[in-house]
């Protein structure tokens, strides 16, 4: 009917009615079906069901899950219209980024991602078994604390499975055992040093969860498979993160032309097709810089402007877009856009699709601000001004430019086994008090002294 | 269409955060129960709402690596722009330009957070830690009521207490014991018959058709396997339990005794509704004479005149004459008095108390004396007689309540468990 209009090539839906209760607790546990169990999920729970309960938030209409089948949840007290727009923005928009996007396709198994949980959550409620709360309640507190850190920006992952896991486990746990051999206390000793103290690490490592897992010398198994999980959360999540812009976008691309062709075809009365408007215009507004509800750039209302004005530019294009979109003029934009979703993240969405004309019509500035003296206005939306917004706006979501960029350097092997992690500065930003903290949970998971150095390797404090 | 599937997830068990919260509460108990205890001086506990709690801490801190906000150079797009061009500047902290709002969003993690807990909740950390004194679950043992519970199964009963999975289970196992011989059996016919003559065929044939029948005719279910629910009357402690709140209402307690009392009586009264199943309250107020009366008049209502102390306690001896057998019911008393009495009632007073507090699991006397006149020194003539039954009595507690910021901390101390044994 209308999806293969717009191409989109999605998992099996499965769709989940649930009350708000229940939608409360998908939000505590970040929308995941399975969770292992931790205070801060508690944390969380108790903040939003405060909000809600007190009438100061409302709650999402739907949940979507990058899983195969793709689960949505549904709010049982939706209207139908919002549930067909819910339908159209979550099982068929955000199904198609999930099954679609190169940066879902190369870090995320959504056929296994619900069995590894499951497996995650059975491990970590054996653990507390076997280990005590407070021994599991404390190295995950510490593991939390570096989740962002657990990343594999550069690498590509492994599949994961609950079979394969658990086998490899089994495997690992063998492996450690076999290490237990008295035979090996036989071996001479050769009594030549080594002539060079070779550095311990080859290059510096940018997943700090990671080398943590592999090298601590004083966590135990246990701790270690911990890790690993929390890692792989991570992981699963990186992906949503580079394209909420992209993946809003899209989602809401999709239920705007839906909706309207259902409209035209004739199966969507007048009346829904007015609550549907009301719905969408509020979902996507975008209040200026000055006004009260501002709260930073929506990215529902960015993303569904960019993929409106790529199908503009493949439609009715300008002698602008011309000059510089010329790939995009007369092609058909329904390709254009696949294209969009398929190859993307936000950074490079923006920087390769915010037009000259999208600026104006969201009159963005850029503003420098060293923190210190008045606010200075460097552009503004007109033809000069393009290019600078574009690439600042793109650079606003790099990952290095909203989360500090840390690596472990060095480890000083043949003497105290201090770890050295770098933060590599830019622009004079600075790490937040926080930091300290954080130096103490590394400190906790590896065992010995900790240091965390600038990048010309002095000392950095907060 | 593509393919998809729906499902009803709404009749799933709600609560999945529950041991995620319990986790959480119990991190931050220290805070929460100083907050609680804090709060319970000023609050109305009666009061059927939660609490909202505010705590800040290491304890529930979420830190991870990241910018301080207010330092280094930020390139910032943003949208809405009407007047400004290249080179404007625009004033730090002014108020029309909208930045304001960007400070606050930094996410240090150093604000309180804040979050309620549920009257539940509430009741459970201000109680925590404390308990009825022992001696009352001996004589909680001695006042027994049945109730009706599940033991077991039984080979005979009403259609209505029949346990189907327990009785197809039964006739599943008797089929499969009954058929099996007669399965195996015909089996080894069957094989003879391949072999068999023709005449050993016909006799052969007919054994097997005889065999068959048989195993037709083992009964689908039989009356053997029907299983019943079995009930038995168990015996289950008392617990219900009325609560006496007898208050001396002359023209010498003045509202802010009063005041202090009540918060008395209702912390009892709550604490043993978490204790019992079923409590009542029952009122009892007097000067020179003593009535039963309601909530209302019990706090509110003022009366002029002298005090006699008999009066009340043998109000709540007959009272509990009418209404509440011992048996039945766990009798706790608090009496709320300035201490005065006629002389010539203290020998009333003793009488009435020596019926009255054996009946009682718990005996509390709380002589109410406003700071501003209270002297340690005093003697007053109920006192009196109180110390002189402290010494026959073991479930009679004797507390002096000087002001409002007492009343709880005096209660803890009643209820504590290291005071279990009572003194």
């Amino acid at each position: 009917m209308i999806a293969p209009e717009l191409k989109l090539d999605i998992y099996p839906n499965q769709l989940e009615v649930i009350t708000s209760e229940q939608m409360l607790d998908a939000y505590a546990s970040v929308g995941l079906p399975v969770m292992y169990k931790h205070w801060s999920f508690g944390k969380q729970f108790s903040r939003e069901s405060d909000l809600y309960r007190k009438g100061k938030r409302g709650l999402a209409y739907e949940m979507v899950l990058n899983t195969n089948p793709c689960i949505n949840f549904l709010m049982e007290e939706n209207s139908a219209t919002t549930q067909v727009l819910v339908l159209a923005h979550a099982a068929y928009g955000h199904n198609h980024v999930f099954k679609n996007n190169y940066m879902f396709k190369q870090w995320t198994d959504a056929g296994n991602i619900v069995d590894y949980l499951i497996f995650a959550r059975n491990f970590i409620t054996e653990c507390e078994e076997k280990y005590g709360f407070d021994k599991v309640e404390t190295t995950l507190d510490a593991v939390h604390a570096l989740m962002n850190f657990g990343v594999d920006r550069y690498n590509r992952p492994g599949k994961l499975s609950f079979a394969k896991e658990q086998e490899k486990q089994e495997e690992r746990k063998k492996y450690l055992q076999e290490q237990v051999n008295e035979l090996w206390k036989t071996v001479p000793v050769t009594k030549a040093a080594p002539a060079e103290p070779k550095k311990f690490l080859k290059e510096p490592e940018e997943n700090i969860l990671y080398f943590l897992e592999k090298k601590s010398p004083k966590l135990e198994t246990w701790q270690r498979e911990i890790i690993r999980i929390v890692r792989k959360v991570a992981q699963y999540f990186e992906p949503q993160r580079c394209t909420k812009v992209l993946n809003e976008g899209w989602a809401s691309f999709t239920h705007y032309y839906m909706m309207n062709r259902l409209w035209d075809k004739g199966l969507l009365s007048d009346g829904a097709m007015l609550e549907f408007c009301q719905l969408h215009s509020g979902v996507l507004y975008q209040p200026g810089f000055d006004s009260n509800y501002y709260s930073g750039m929506n990215p529902y209302y960015l993303g569904f402007e960019i993929f409106a004005e790529i199908r503009r530019m493949c439609e009715k294009p300008t002698d602008e877009d011309a000059e510089y979109f010329p790939d995009l003029v007369g092609t058909p934009w329904v390709d254009a856009c696949i294209d969009a979703v398929a190859n993307y993240r936000d950074e490079s969405f923006i920087r390769q699709f915010l037009t000259p004309n999208l600026c104006r019509k969201m009159g963005l500035f850029l503003l420098d601000d060293d923190s210190k003296s008045d606010y200075n206005v460097k552009a503004i939306h007109d033809a000069s001004g393009y290019k600078k917004i574009k690439k600042a706006l793109a650079d606003q979501y790099l990952t290095e430019n909203y989360m500090p960029k840390i690596e472990i350097v060095d480890v000083d092997h043949y003497g105290s086994r201090k770890l050295t992690l770098m933060f590599y500065e830019t622009n004079g930003k600075a790490l937040s008090k926080q930091t300290t903290k954080v130096m103490k949970y590394v400190e906790q998971l590896w065992g010995f002294p900790v240091a965390l150095v600038d990048q010309n390797s002095k000392p950095y404090s907060v | 269409m593509a393919d998809y599937t729906i499902i009803d997830r709404r009749v799933n068990p709600k609560g999945k955060n529950l041991s995620n919260r319990q986790r959480f509460l119990e991190r931050t108990k220290q805070w929460v129960k100083k907050k609680v205890r804090e709060r319970s001086v000023n609050r109305d506990i009666g009061a059927t709402g939660g609490e909202d709690i505010s705590i800040s801490g290491d304890d529930i801190a979420e830190p991870t690596f990241d910018y301080d906000r207010h330092k280094g150079t930020w390139d910032r797009v943003l949208p809405g722009n009407k007047e400004f061009v290249p080179g404007d500047k625009i004033k730090r902290g002014g108020e029309g330009d909208g930045k304001g709002k960007k400070a606050s969003d930094s996410g240090d993690g150093e604000d309180d957070f804040v979050f309620s807990i549920s009257k539940e909740e509430y009741l459970d950390i201000l109680f925590d830690d404390l308990e009825l004194p022992d001696l009352i679950k001996e004589s909680e043992n001695a006042a027994v009521t049945f109730e009706r519970k599940r033991t077991g199964f039984s080979t005979s009963g009403s259609p209505n207490n029949l346990d189907l999975e327990r009785s197809l289970k039964n006739a599943l196992g008797r089929k499969i014991a009954l058929g099996l011989p007669l399965d195996r059996k015909i089996k080894e016919l069957e094989a003879q018959l391949l072999l068999a003559t023709e005449e050993e065929k016909v006799s052969i044939e007919l054994e097997i058709s005889s065999l068959r029948k048989r195993r037709l005719a083992i009964a689908y279910i039989d009356q053997v396997d029907v299983r019943y629910k079995r009930h038995t009357m168990m015996p289950v402690p008392n617990s219900q339990a009325v609560v006496f709140c007898l208050m001396d209402v002359s023209g010498s307690m003045g509202q802010g005794e009063k005041e202090t009392a009540k918060r008395f009586f209702l912390l009892l009264y709550l604490f043993l509704q978490r204790k019992y199943t079923k409590v009542d309250i029952v009122f009892v107020r007097h000067t020179t004479d003593a009535s039963e009366c309601t909530e209302h008049e019990f706090f509110y209502g003022q009366e002029s005149g002298g005090t006699m102390v008999s009066t009340g306690v043998k109000c709540v001896n007959d009272i509990v004459q009418d209404r509440y057998p011992i048996d039945a019911w766990n009798i706790y008393c608090v009496q709320a008095s300035d201490g005065d009495n006629f002389d010539h009632d203290n020998a009333a007073l003793r009488n009435e108390l020596e019926l009255l507090i054996p009946k009682c699991q718990y005996y509390v006397y709380n002589e109410v004396l406003q700071s501003t006149t209270y002297n340690s020194n005093r003697k007053t003539n109920v006192f009196d007689v109180m110390v002189k039954l402290k010494d026959e009595y073991h479930n009679l507690s004797i507390v002096n309540i000087g002001s409002v910021e007492d009343v709880v901390p005096t209660f803890r101390e009643i209820f504590s468990k290291k005071d279990k044994h009572g003194k």
